[in-house]
């Protein structure tokens, strides 16, 4: 797929603030009763007007800031015109030519190395209602609405056409919902937190629209499903109309919604019920409000703990995950200054850590839909697990064990060491099973002798059955030898 | 330039169904009242600031402080059909 | 049988402080429901309990026991609130207006909605789903409007005073055709929260009693800066200053287009002012003759915008469900009337794609030269006032001109400048011809409601033209 052309437009719920975009009505609707967080202003009752939360526009310009862009010296909400049943007034509070912000970037990792979108534009709007459709929205013969959604701050996010495939779609979003995590304005887990419309053309075709695709494994598949339509019209010599598409999740395909004809005239026009806004001069301090974003900490996770890159990446995908390694690192140094030297008094190797959170701890999280934050597993616990692994206390086997059980059942890593008899055998006890192997097995002692070389391999692995595998290797080695050539 | 066909068009954005004499009646009268919109044509403009706010008023907000949302069945007690506390819209296909 | 209503505020206050607050409201009510002018379209029925609840336990508030007149587009809370439109029927705001708010907690009686033009559309009262008010003054003229039966309560004696809301003139017009005081406040100097918007950066809630003091008793109740409408001000942070200079100036354009009666009138007061020893100039704004066009342009684009909610889901009107979108077509064309069809149509073309520069951006520029012809008069001429006729003509009979929108617009021609500029603005009656009363207007600077409501305090006691309205009550 070298000529496909993806931009995206990723709408963006600021859901961890405490009130909606133009109203004092609570965000916290997502386990509550259909129409409990209404007022007059987000049900669009005749008479009710809108004032902007200050915080979503500071949220708004430090996303901006993280995307590199600039942030207008004028900003001013329009109204969009248009109908539909889950749009409250008949128009959608948005912004249009005096967006917050333009001209950013946001870097990639592809296959081919690094690589820079182009962000088009940030701007502000209001979200609206959510519609359920019982049996489907081709056969629900009505739509119910739910206008707790409706009037929450959504940030809009606009890409220009720089994605190549599908996949750098997903990267973007991936990274994207990162950077705003980082920002703490946003909680990707929330259901409909963020929803992309997307816009997909292959050279020589017109570009088609898919709309409201809300997870980034959806993006993927229906740019995909949408690439190879659009491939196989090309190649059957079909031209590919402007249109808008909608993705249908179940059945993993795209189906048309309206063509270019029927696109709505959406008459922008200033909000005249809130006065113009100059906020440009807010940046030099929201700028000191912005903590180091991935990449920054990507490149000082190598330098600082000589992290691989590839670990360093995986760990700061998710702050909190990389706030979990760092914790875990500086466990043992707390008492000593932040310096290069130090490297040498950790107790726990950086990458040894590196490596069991990544490969080892963030797979067992997924496979349980867990997240670290509020899970079972904390720092202390962990650090516990990998010094008495790098002691030798513990076998990996084990250390994965006490990872699981600690996962599903929570408890002590001592506790459960201790309770399923894990660790390793001292010598003299290991001493005892290779004196009570040698007893009992005087035909291989004998073929030992007799210079066969798999009699020894035989006689470790029945020491090894014996110990449970908690005999050193080194010690059972050491020991046959000893007592086979006293024999 | 404002014909039936025109007229017919706008009243499809403005989701408002005309009757056929209504496009008669009004497609006159609409066209004198652009003959008055028409009359700021000649004004030059070109250097003139649009008024956003009468009075320039700019940066008003509020603070991000949760109140109060309607109580009990006041949201939707004004709907003409609802549903185990949905309000009901029409279809969408 | 006593009149309750002949002294205004100050009379009725009597009334109340004797206990007698449930005994006037009670025959208030009883007035209003013989509908002799259809003022009103909802009557409050609480209106005596809480009335007696005075008498009981007296409280106190600027307005304690005064039975208040309310215009239909103001949200009352559990009191029905249609804006005179089939759409709108049957909905009962859950929350009250700002000002209603306002009248409220100063211990005002809210005794019933006033009659409008349908949406606020209008000059004459007769869009109304509910049909037209009559003016009491004759009846089969028009009350003027768009807040004709605020206007026509107040004149009939079917209430004290009034809220009604001006968007082109929709306080003034029928303040003048009903021989009452009206004040179109500058923009911002009144919540509009709860006002339900025709169009948003132009109107204003204005008030209306039989003299000015009444009328400027009720705004100082219901002003001040309201944090849940973002437009209203602090207007200490606004108010320059406060100079005066003894001058107005005259806005004698357009006096070929006025009736003889109505410029003669106005010439009078004129004349009386200066022998009241305030000194005029005729004045001409060079950008005043776009004011119609730009006005109407403004209006009806907002309002294509702002009636766009009306589409049967949350509130009024519903049809049959069909697909969504022919029933919003549906449920629009039964239940708006044909002038509010008009404008949402001129509205929604003005806004489409490829004339938005043309007209609603167009019209903001020369929205903004319009503001810097009056802020240059003011300034430079040194005036405390801008005076004109308030209407062209006298009141004109029903049905006179309804078929006619573009006639009926151009009657807008001095109250429209005030609403582009934001500026203040009182009408008050300077005689009567034909046994019709006629208006002037004042035009003040921003937030300086102050000066203007002084010059129409002045030359209400040197005449007697306000006291003619009592002769109605
Ligand atoms: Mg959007
Ligand atoms: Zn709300």
């Amino acid at each position: 797929m070298n000529n496909v052309m993806i931009g995206l437009e990723v709408h963006v719920q600021l859901n961890k603030l405490k009130s909606k975009l133009f109203c004092g009505c609570s965000t916290d609707y997502q386990d509550e009763e259909p129409n409990t967080h209404t007022c007059p202003v987000c049900l669009g009752l005749p008479g009710a007007l809108p004032v902007v939360n200050r915080k979503a526009v500071e949220c708004g310009i430090k996303v901006a800031l993280a995307l590199n862009c600039e942030v207008l010296e004028q900003t001013l909400f329009y109204r969009k015109n248009y109908f539909y049943p889950d749009l409250p007034k008949g128009f959608q509070i948005s912004q249009y030519d005096f967006p917050l912000a333009v001209n950013g970037k946001m870097s990639i990792e592809t296959d081919r190395g690094e690589k820079i979108i182009r962000i088009n534009r940030v701007h502000m709007e209001e979200d609206p209602a959510r519609m359920i459709h019982e049996g489907g929205i081709q056969y629900s013969r009505h739509s119910l609405i739910d206008y707790n959604r409706s009037g929450m701050a959504l940030l809009e996010i606009v890409t220009e056409p720089d994605l190549k495939s599908p996949k750098e779609a997903r990267r973007f979003l991936d990274k994207l919902r990162s950077i705003l995590e980082y920002l703490d304005v946003f909680n990707g887990d929330l259901e409909g937190a963020m929803r992309v419309d997307s816009n997909i053309s292959l050279a020589g075709g017109d570009r088609a629209e898919v709309k409201n695709i809300s997870s980034h494994k959806g993006v993927e598949k229906a740019l995909s499903y949408e690439a190879t339509r659009q491939k196989n019209l090309l190649r059957r010599n079909i031209k590919i109309i402007q249109e808008t598409r909608h993705y249908d999740e179940e059945r993993g395909i795209t189906i048309s919604m309206r063509t270019k004809e029927g696109e709505e005239d959406y008459r922008y026009f200033p909000e005249p019920d809130l006065p113009p806004m100059s906020v440009k001069s807010w940046t030099e301090r929201l700028k000191d409000e912005i903590p180091e974003l991935p990449d920054a900490k990507i490149r000082r996770f190598v330098e600082e703990y000589g992290v691989k890159e590839n670990h360093a990446r995986s760990l700061t995908s998710d702050i909190e995950i990389a706030d979990y390694f760092e914790t875990v690192c500086k466990s043992s140094i707390c008492t000593i200054p932040r310096q290069k030297v130090v490297r040498r008094a950790r107790e726990i190797d950086p990458n040894m850590a590196a490596s069991w959170i990544v490969d080892v701890l963030k797979g067992e999280l997924n496979y349980r839909e867990m997240k670290i934050e509020g899970s079972p597993l904390t720092e202390d616990k962990t650090i516990k697990i990998l010094k008495d692994l790098s002691s030798g206390k513990i076998t990996e086997k084990n250390a994965v064990e006490i990872i699981r059980e600690i996962l599903d059942n929570g408890g002590d890593p001592e506790e459960i060491a201790r309770r399923r008899g894990f660790g390793r055998l001292d010598r003299s006890e290991t001493e005892i099973l290779v004196k009570k192997v040698i007893e009992e097995n005087p035909k291989v002692v004998e073929d030992y002798h007799k210079k066969k070389k798999r009699a020894l391999n035989f006689l470790v692995g029945k020491v090894m059955a014996l110990s449970k595998g908690k005999s050193a290797p080194k010690d059972v080695n050491e020991l046959l030898e000893k007592y086979l050539c006293e024999d | 330039m404002m014909d039936e066909e025109n007229l017919k068009q706008i009243a499809r954005l403005a989701k408002i169904e005309l009757k056929e004499e209504e496009v008669k009646e009004f497609s006159p009268q609409i066209r004198s009242i652009l003959a008055l919109f028409d009359e700021i044509d000649e004004v030059e403009t070109e250097d003139v600031k649009p008024t956003f706010h009468v009075f320039g008023l700019k940066n008003v907000f509020r603070e991000d402080a949760a109140s109060p949302s309607l109580a009990g069945e006041d949201a939707i007690k004004n709907a003409p059909k609802k549903e185990r506390g949905y309000i009901k819209g029409p279809k969408i296909m | 049988m006593k009149n309750y209503f002949k002294d205004g505020i100050k009379g009725f206050r009597h009334f109340v402080e004797d206990g007698e607050t449930e005994e006037a409201t009670r025959r208030l009510i009883d007035k209003i429901k013989e509908n002799r002018f259809n003022a009103y379209i909802t009557v409050c029925e609480d209106a005596v309990e809480r009335a007696r609840e005075i008498d009981k336990n007296k409280g106190d508030g600027r307005l304690l026991g005064m039975p208040i007149a309310v215009k239909d587009n103001l949200s009352t809370r559990g009191v029905e609130t249609t804006c005179a439109s089939k759409i709108l029927r049957g909905y009962v705001p859950p929350y009250d207006a700002t000002v209603v708010e306002r009248l409220k907690e100063n211990g005002a009686i809210i005794v019933g909605k006033t009659n409008m033009d349908e949406f606020a559309m209008g000059t004459t009262t007769e869009t109304s789903f509910f049909g037209s008010t009559r003016n009491p003054w004759d009846e089969d003229r028009v009350p003027g409007g768009s807040s004709g039966g605020s206007a026509a309560a107040v004149a009939s004696g079917e209430c004290i005073a009034s809220l009604g809301t001006d968007t082109g003139g929709s306080v003034r017009c029928p303040a003048s055709f009903c021989g009452i005081s009206g004040i179109k406040p500058t923009y911002g100097f009144v919540s509009r929260y709860g006002l339900i918007a025709y169009s948003n950066s132009l109107e204003c809630v204005g008030t209306m009693g039989s003299s000015i003091e009444d009328a400027s008793l009720l705004l100082d109740v219901i002003s001040g800066k309201d944090s849940r409408d973002s437009t209203s001000i602090d207007p200490t942070l606004y108010r320059r200053s406060s100079e005066k200079f003894g001058k107005i100036g005259v806005l004698t354009q357009f006096f070929d287009g006025v009736e003889e009666d109505v410029l003669k009138h106005v010439w009078n007061a004129i004349h009386k002012l200066e022998d009241l020893g305030i000194e005029y100039e005729e004045i001409d704004l060079p950008n005043l003759r776009y004011a119609l066009s730009s006005y109407y342009i403004i209006a009806m684009s907002e309002a294509s915008s702002n009636l766009a909610r009306y589409d049967g889901v949350r509130y009024g009107l519903r049809g049959k469900d069909l697909a969504w979108d022919t029933t919003f077509s549906r449920i629009r064309a039964e239940g708006f009337g044909k002038e509010v069809k008009r404008r949402i149509l001129m509205g929604t073309f003005s806004l489409s794609a490829g004339y938005y520069g043309k007209y609603y951006l167009k019209a903001l520029k020369v929205r903004n030269l319009i503001i810097k012809d009056f802020e240059g008069a003011f300034r430079k001429r040194k005036l405390d006032a801008i005076v004109s006729p308030t209407m062209p003509y006298k009141p004109f009979k029903l049905g006179e001109k309804i078929e006619d929108p573009i006639s009926m617009y151009l009657s807008d021609i001095y109250t429209v400048p005030v609403n582009l500029t934001g500026l203040p603005s009182v009408s008050i009656p300077c005689g009567f011809s034909e046994g019709l009363p006629i208006g002037i207007q004042l035009i003040g600077r921003a937030f300086d409601e102050e000066t203007i409501i002084n010059i129409a305090k002045i030359y209400e006691e040197n005449t007697d033209h306000q006291k003619k309205v009592s002769g109605l009550l």
